[in-house]
């Protein structure tokens, strides 16, 4: 993925967020997306560490050391900022109260499997807040490269990975396309620019219904 | 000085080999960096331990993995710190991964002298495999239990010597859960303040909770802003 791609995906992730909305942003690529919220409005960044209101990101030397987010990264606080246990932090998430939850992805399968937090014998850390973002937030989007470093598919008919949540995902940003998942099939919405459809689909292991009009750009 | 305060040598001597025990923070804020330091000079042996995560690697709890102390971890995620990953990956220690607010509500569960509960959370999930299933009004759940433990070490920015104990930003995590749920509550505060200094609508965790009060001198570099 291009430095250029990578940063429309990051912009037009950040449309997603609209003001009074109550969001999380994942560990990773989805972190990227907190300066480029739009703060006209009160958009509520909510950490899993405890953290609602979380302010923009904060260069060491400013950096309070009581005051990371999820993480790891060093963040400001900002006007109505509420701290609280992690009890509370995922009473909030179970609870429905999560607008959004903006995560990234090994594989998405058509049907909405998410698959993000292991790869048996290479990658295990653990699932921290993973389960539970992917699970009930009210809406689930993933941003990721469209294809892994070997040049396949992370959109699949089935997920080959253990998963994480079970026809979790709404829409899927890559650096090619935006794609809505609606009843176990997914839609081709966006492409990005100087990429073609027939590219996007050559590209997808899964089908994918195209719009019979213009396909906008982002 | 209070029936409550002792000093850091005898506090963290009461942990035994074999013993079960809940450290709060999340990454840096909140981890009692002190107690951890004392429980590695004093090198009790056999520990499980149940925290959030690992810290990373060289710190914390990362010094006592490396010390051949802990048998056992019950985390949600070890992702920053490579050794621990190392570690599990070479059967050195047994690792228990639980989803991160499943941890947090089976030690609040634990506090508030309940056994358990029942979840959708990770029900399609390899984390399932082992719990036992139920079925409650058509849905499908899994039953969690209740997570308690030994000690608690817990770290609090400001604490009356009478044990009620307030948290900085988001360094409160999961010290009041821990607060609540293990036998003997062993606290490290950065200030130490007289009964009445504390705003008692400011107190997150009561004094009743709290077992054991150590106050810090000078923090160690442990607890500072980490340039990665």
């Amino acid at each position: 993925m291009s430095a250029d791609a990578k940063q429309r995906m990051i912009r037009r992730v950040a449309t997603e967020i609209r003001g009074g909305m109550t969001v999380n942003l994942g560990v990773g690529l989805p972190t990227r997306v907190i300066d480029h919220v739009n703060r006209d409005q009160y958009v509520c960044l909510h950490s899993e560490n405890g953290i609602a209101g979380v302010g923009p990101g904060v260069a060491y030397d400013s950096a309070d050391r009581n005051l990371i987010d999820a993480g790891g990264a060093y963040v400001s606080t900002q006007p109505g900022i509420a701290f609280f246990d992690s009890a509370v932090s995922f009473a909030l998430v179970r609870g429905g109260r999560l607008d959004l939850s903006v995560l990234g992805a090994f594989e998405v399968a058509m049907n909405g499997d998410l698959a993000n937090w292991v790869i048996p014998g290479r990658f295990t850390p653990g699932v921290g807040g993973g389960m539970e973002l992917a699970q009930k937030a009210r809406r689930v989007v993933i941003m990721m490269t469209h294809r892994d470093k070997q040049g396949r598919s992370k959109i699949v008919r089935e997920c080959s990975l253990p998963i994480t949540a079970a026809a979790c995902v709404d829409r899927i940003y890559t650096d090619m396309a935006v794609i809505d998942i609606v009843g176990g099939a997914l839609y081709l919405r966006e492409i990005a620019e100087e990429v073609t459809a027939d590219e996007v689909r050559a590209a997808t292991d899964a089908p994918l219904q195209l719009p019979d009009n213009e396909i906008p750009t982002f | 000085m209070s029936a409550k305060q002792v000093d850091i040598e005898a506090a963290i001597a009461a942990i035994t080999d074999g013993a079960t025990i809940m450290i709060g923070g999340f990454g840096i804020p909140g981890t009692p960096f002190c107690l951890l330091d004392e429980l590695l000079r004093q090198g009790q042996k056999g520990l499980t331990l149940i925290k959030n995560d690992a810290n990373e690697d060289g710190t914390g709890v990362d010094r006592l993995l490396t010390n051949h102390q802990v048998d056992r971890l019950i985390v949600s995620h070890i992702g920053l710190n490579s050794n621990a990953i190392e570690m599990m990956n070479r059967g050195e220690i047994e690792v228990e991964l639980c989803p991160q607010g499943i941890l947090a509500e089976r030690i609040r569960n634990a506090g508030a002298g309940l056994f358990g509960f029942l979840t959708d959370i990770g029900i399609d999930t390899t984390l399932a495999r082992d719990k036992p299933r139920f079925e409650i009004d058509g849905r499908a759940l899994l039953l969690e239990k209740s997570l308690t433990a030994d000690f608690a070490l817990v770290h609090a920015a400001r604490a009356d010597s009478l044990g009620n104990l307030s948290y900085a930003a988001a360094a409160q995590n999961f010290n009041p859960l821990m607060a609540m749920a293990a036998d003997h509550v062993i606290v490290e505060t950065e200030t130490l303040l007289q009964p009445g200094d504390l705003s008692p609508e400011a107190i997150h965790t009561p004094a009743p909770f709290v077992d054991r009060l150590v106050g810090l001198g000078e923090l160690t570099e442990a607890y500072g802003v980490r340039r990665r």
